[in-house]
């Protein structure tokens, strides 16, 4: 098991160094940060003088080192943008980012594991159809068309909900959080559904293959002979088969909604760190966008490592082989 | 002489075209997808207004309602431009950076596969440990990063010039890891056949294996993945114009619509938005459909 962990870490190492470098070279190769801080009658000589005050003499490993240095203690200078700490700004953003992912992860999985078991089991039903083609058209209903709808339906004919922002949030710590107040919870319902909704069609497709995969095995006709109830085969038995692939695909998922949280959060102005990032491609604000690059694939990485260990558990025949 | 006669004539005889003939779903969306593709091809000659020539647009123009004046069926936005033209050109761009893009990435992924699949060893190796790592992204934050960077990197009037170039590099080299892993898999299958061991008995290189006699037998599945990536494409293209770090102004494409309309979403002037939006969705939702019906017919074992 310690192996295990021990040789996906060493794997998933490569990656983040692969990331950390373009992230630098983004750094060192676009524009340069000692014209922006000398003043326009410094002479040559202030000018090296910066240079090596700045490190930037130094070949470019030791500089790359001390990059993936200051990156493992949060530390990514200003952003060029808004002049305040990057490592700030993210952590100011993280919470509202964060609390909407995890909405509308668990509406995913709520949701689409029992609407995918639904139309396995009850393959022929006209309600299994119906759901079936709304999915497909929820496959081609781009997140952002969604989340325009939703705000035209709800937000600017019906006035129900609003169309922007978070809400009032409360501080816990550092921590903000909209989920404790009214005004802050209804801000989330609409964000949530847009971001969940494509997801939630993959999910139901995928258990639903699964499903049917499942049921037409020779242990669910020996299952059936035996006379268990419809009850126990369908769950006991059938549901627990298909838990591999549907853990991969939901370790994916949760990185698309990581992704299409830039989207969403976009088309509502929530106050996340995707909002942050296309404002910071916009601007070609490179510590913000080199800090966030990391992140995700640092993210990336742990959704994956938590992926491979879940199959660990979840399926005895990986355990055996070791 | 006769053979182009003779192969429409063996295609009309078919079971593929027996199979779309008899399914109501794809020839629906067929002609869907023929109407998107005609009026975005013949957008110069057939919109009512050319939204592209600033001299054309008047101010005065502006915030028609839509079903109103005959010459603005679907209204017109705040610059005046007709709405229903505005789709039409802004679909061109859709239907020109999601095909370029499907193009490109169809051509890498095959390539790739190829050779991962025909030669093995440690080309294998590392393209397919590429690929993994590449898989472990969504293809759209690997489209946006892409995007993102040549942004920062390169400077602005080149980035200008380039522009719609970028867009197409970024969406294909985010898709191409899925078609270079199943055109791998039937290339292994390939590579021990008969017909292959003959070529390489009578001393035929190994580019020319991979090209003339491996390559026609693995387009199969490419035809399938590709069909159902240019869906992807298209909405690929439109998120990131609708983010404002796609298409350039200066070429709109749906996505850029859409992005506009948004702005006036909330006094009221929802056909701005909204129009081209059920455009890009039926343009997308077509394509998925023939690509859906595709894969059905041309793997029998599904059925």
């Amino acid at each position: 098991m310690v192996a295990f962990v021990i040789s996906r870490l060493l794997q998933a190492l490569p990656v983040l160094l692969a990331v950390a470098l373009i992230s630098f070279a983004l750094f060192t190769f676009v524009g340069d940060p000692v014209a922006a801080m000398l003043s326009q009658d410094a002479s040559a000589a202030d000018r090296t003088a910066l240079v090596h005050l700045l490190g930037l003499d130094q070949p470019w490993y030791v500089q790359f080192g001390k990059f993936v240095g200051n990156a493992v203690q949060g530390e990514f200078g200003l952003s060029y943008r808004l002049s305040r700490p990057v490592s700030t700004l993210i952590a100011e953003r993280a919470p509202a980012t964060l609390e909407l992912a995890f909405c509308a992860a668990a509406m995913t999985l709520c949701i689409g594991v029992p609407l995918g078991i639904f139309t396995g089991i009850y393959k022929d039903s006209w309600v299994s159809r119906l759901l079936l083609t709304i999915s497909l058209v929820g496959v081609s209903l781009p997140i952002f068309v969604l989340g325009m709808l939703l705000i035209l339906v709800f937000a600017v004919n019906l006035g129900w909900l609003p169309s922007f922002g978070r809400g009032e949030t409360v501080q816990i710590g550092w921590w903000s959080t909209g989920l404790l107040t009214a005004s802050g919870l209804k801000a989330l319902i609409l964000p949530a559904i847009t971001l969940a909704v494509f997801q939630l069609t993959l999910i139901t497709r995928l258990v639903r293959a699964e499903m049917l995969e499942v049921l037409r095995t020779d242990y669910i006709k020996f299952a059936r002979a035996r006379g268990l109830t419809n009850r126990s085969i369908n769950f006991g038995h059938a549901l627990k088969n298909t838990l591999v692939p549907v853990i991969t695909i939901a370790g994916l998922q949760l990185g698309g909604i990581i992704a299409f949280a830039i989207v969403t959060e976009t088309v509502f102005q929530w106050p996340g760190m995707g909002f942050l990032f296309i404002q910071s491609v916009g601007a070609a604000d490179i510590p913000v966008m080199a800090a966030y690059l990391l992140l995700i694939a640092l993210v990336f990485v742990v959704i994956n490592l938590a992926v491979d260990l879940l199959y660990y558990l979840v399926d005895p025949r990986l355990r055996a082989k070791r | 002489m006769n053979q182009p006669i003779g192969r429409v004539a063996r295609f009309l005889d078919s079971d593929l075209w027996w199979s779309f003939r008899t399914s109501p779903v794809a020839v629906a969306s067929a002609l869907v997808a023929l109407v998107c593709i005609l009026g975005a091809v013949l957008a110069p000659w057939l919109a009512p207004h050319n939204v592209l020539d600033l001299a054309s647009v008047d101010l005065m123009d502006a915030f028609k309602p839509p079903f109103a004046e005959p010459g603005w069926p679907l209204g017109s936005d705040d610059q005046g431009r007709d709405v229903l033209s505005a789709i039409m050109f802004g679909g061109r761009t859709s239907l020109l950076v999601g095909i370029c893009a499907v193009l490109f990435s169809t051509v890498v992924g095959v390539a790739l596969g190829l050779v991962a699949g025909y030669l093995g060893g440690t080309a294998d190796a590392l393209l397919m440990r590429l690929a993994d790592v590449q898989l472990t992204f969504p293809a759209f934050l690997v489209a946006l990063l892409v995007d993102g960077i040549a942004r920062a990197a390169l400077p602005q009037e080149v980035h200008e010039r380039i522009a719609l170039g970028v867009v197409v590099f970024a969406i294909g080299i985010s898709t191409w890891p899925q078609i270079a892993r199943t055109v791998r898999g039937s290339t292994l299958v390939e590579r021990n056949k008969e017909y292959v061991l003959a070529a390489r008995v009578i001393g035929l290189g190994n580019m020319r294996i991979m090209a003339t006699h491996v390559l026609p037998n693995v387009l199969g599945p490419v035809l399938v993945i590709a069909t159902l990536n240019l869906g992807l494409a298209i909405i690929t293209e439109a998120t990131l114009s609708f983010l404002g770090v796609g298409v350039p102004p200066t070429q709109p494409s749906l996505g850029t619509l859409i992005r506009i309309g948004n702005d006036f979403l909330m006094s009221g002037e929802w056909w701005i938005a909204i129009f081209p939006g059920i455009a890009l969705v039926a343009m997308v939702l077509s394509v998925n459909l023939l690509g859906d019906w595709l894969r059905d017919a041309l793997n029998p074992r599904l059925r």
